[in-house]
């Protein structure tokens, strides 16, 4: 029940941003990434990043298609490894995967054999939590993606949408350090889109978790985010990190906000320079 | 019948009422019957290469009532089963191994390749020379034909299944062997059920090719003796009924797949 008891009482803290002070979650430290070429050259993914992500805090990394942007979250979760430079989480250092980087992936990745509680309950029980405690847990972020009432359907039985907040729900069941976000909502259409921001917006905002999401949709980017890391291509690098000064709780109305359109129009012209000098 | 079923059975990969179906696959029955029956009342083959249906149940009467057609039936039935889960009871995990493990697959693969392709039948001489006639010969044969087969296509099975899975799994904690036992091998299970659906019936194949070389009971025995005593009638039972039992054999399969695995269907 520990777990459970630590998102109540965040649930009454209040929502400032207290990110500045906050302890440093993810470390990104000079990492490049590279792959041998079939001619025998060498293509280079990413080449010197360097960032840092504080607890608590929302990080969107946003950057044209091939930037290299979801390497790096690979490279964070521990799924590939860097040519060069170290990532760690809460000061360890990444070696492989662990239940303490929670992973969405873009496509859906639930395991269609198991039920919604079943797939939510996966990592608990690599983790071998009592049955009990299992249960609350499951319970708990059943309700926080609205799917209570779904809890013995098979995955085939769900849309894009339900499928995706069950991910969500999977992965932070597990109450990772870090909760990384490859294109979650990029499958889906863009009403669900909508709703899932929403969606996962209201989440982060009961329970303050560092996130580090992937898109290449700008308004997605700014919405979600305290700050946007503008990634630029050939080889992938950061470009830009902007600071997203908009206080929660954030709604979809934001989009016409000035200080959204002004943050829209930066990251615009970061992607249109990425363009211009690759052509 | 209205219009719209007749557009529809012109139309690619379009449903059926459940009763056309059914009653269509009952009229491909009928139509064989039939045929049977006219080719055994007309001239143009002779009656004692071709018995009507009457004669081969008739036949089956008669085997049955003496007890000797359940007792051939069950010796066959019996070797059947026994190659068949031994085969199955080491392919099964030994093709998730070699699906999973790239060291395991570089080393049994070539071989296997090799094997699976020689012709079974070439082996029965040897197995005669070297395990005799018993039963263990007659289940040789059948785990030789189907063993291999077996390894290559569960191999394939588990080395589909997505790597997006597997990379969730260790996301969420899980350690190599938790990913071969919570991953690779409930995925693999559908194509696993397949795998053995099909291969199902090809024991019954190499079942008949070792009874009619060296056996003293069993159905392909009793049709190699009813050839030299020219009852084409007991041929003809004897096919039937290996038609049958395959047909149970190959249902008892795709339930135990509908049931097990829905989750895929």
């Amino acid at each position: 029940m520990g777990q459970l008891k630590t998102l109540h009482s965040v649930d009454q803290q209040d929502n400032q941003q207290p990110q500045d002070d906050m302890p440093v979650q993810l470390r990104i430290d000079n990492v490049s990434l590279r792959f041998p070429k079939p001619d025998g050259g060498e293509f280079t993914a990413l080449k010197d990043i360097c960032m840092e992500v504080r607890d608590q805090e929302f990080a969107v990394i946003v950057g044209p298609s091939g930037c290299g942007k979801s390497s790096l979250l690979y490279l964070t979760a521990g799924l590939n490894s860097p040519s060069e430079g170290e990532i760690s989480v809460a000061g360890e250092r990444v070696t492989g995967p662990g239940p303490e980087r929670g992973m969405v992936f873009q496509g859906y990745t639930l395991f269609p054999w198991l039920t919604v509680r079943e797939n939510i309950e996966f990592g608990l029980k690599r983790k071998k939590v009592p049955a009990a405690e299992r249960k609350d847990i499951v319970d708990f972020y059943l309700h926080e993606v609205g799917l209570d009432n779904f809890a013995d359907n098979y995955p085939k039985q769900l849309s894009g949408g339900m499928k995706q907040r069950v991910a969500i729900a999977r992965a932070l069941a597990n109450d990772p350090k870090i909760l990384l976000m490859d294109e979650p909502f990029g499958a889906l259409d863009s009403q669900t889109r909508l709703q899932m921001q929403q969606l996962l917006l209201r989440i982060w905002e009961h329970k303050k978790k560092t996130v580090v999401f992937v898109t290449h949709d700008i308004d997605e980017a700014i919405l979600l985010a305290d700050r946007v890391f503008v990634m630029g291509s050939k080889p992938g690098h950061i470009r830009r990190i902007l600071n997203v000064d908009i206080p929660h709780p954030r709604t979809l109305d934001l989009a016409m906000e000035p200080e959204f359109i002004a943050l829209k129009r930066e990251v615009m012209d970061l992607l249109h320079d990425d363009l211009n000098e690759i052509h | 019948m209205s219009n719209s079923v007749i557009k529809n059975c012109m139309t690619p990969r379009e449903e059926l009422p459940r009763q056309l179906v059914l009653s269509t696959g009952v009229i491909a029955w009928l139509v064989l019957i039939l045929a049977w029956v006219l080719l055994a009342a007309s001239d143009i083959v002779p009656d004692m290469f071709l018995p009507s249906p009457v004669q081969v149940f008739e036949a089956g009467v008669r085997l049955a009532e003496n007890g000797t057609l359940m007792t051939h039936i069950w010796s066959s039935f019996k070797v059947v089963i026994i190659g068949f889960v031994i085969s199955s009871a080491v392919a099964v995990p030994v093709g998730l191994l070699m699906g999973s493990f790239r060291i395991v697959q570089a080393f049994l693969e070539p071989l296997v390749n090799f094997i699976r392709y020689l012709p079974v039948t070439s082996f029965v001489p040897l197995f005669i020379l070297w395990i005799g006639i018993g039963i263990e010969q007659r289940v040789t044969v059948i785990i030789f034909g189907v063993f291999f087969q077996q390894l290559v296509m569960i191999s394939d099975v588990s080395r589909g299944v997505s790597k997006d899975l597997m990379q969730a799994a260790y996301t969420l904690g899980s350690s190599r062997r938790d990913v071969v036992m919570h991953v690779i091998a409930p995925a693999s299970l559908p194509g696993v059920l397949d795998t053995l659906r099909v291969t199902i019936g090809w024991a019954w194949t190499y079942l008949v090719v070792a009874e009619l070389v060296a056996a003293s009971s069993g159905l392909g025995y009793i049709s190699l003796k009813a050839m030299r005593g020219f009852q084409v009638d007991v041929i003809f039972l004897a096919i039937v009924i290996i038609g049958i039992l395959g047909l149970i054999t190959d249902q008892f399969f795709r339930i135990l797949r509908a049931r097990l695995s829905a989750w895929a269907s």
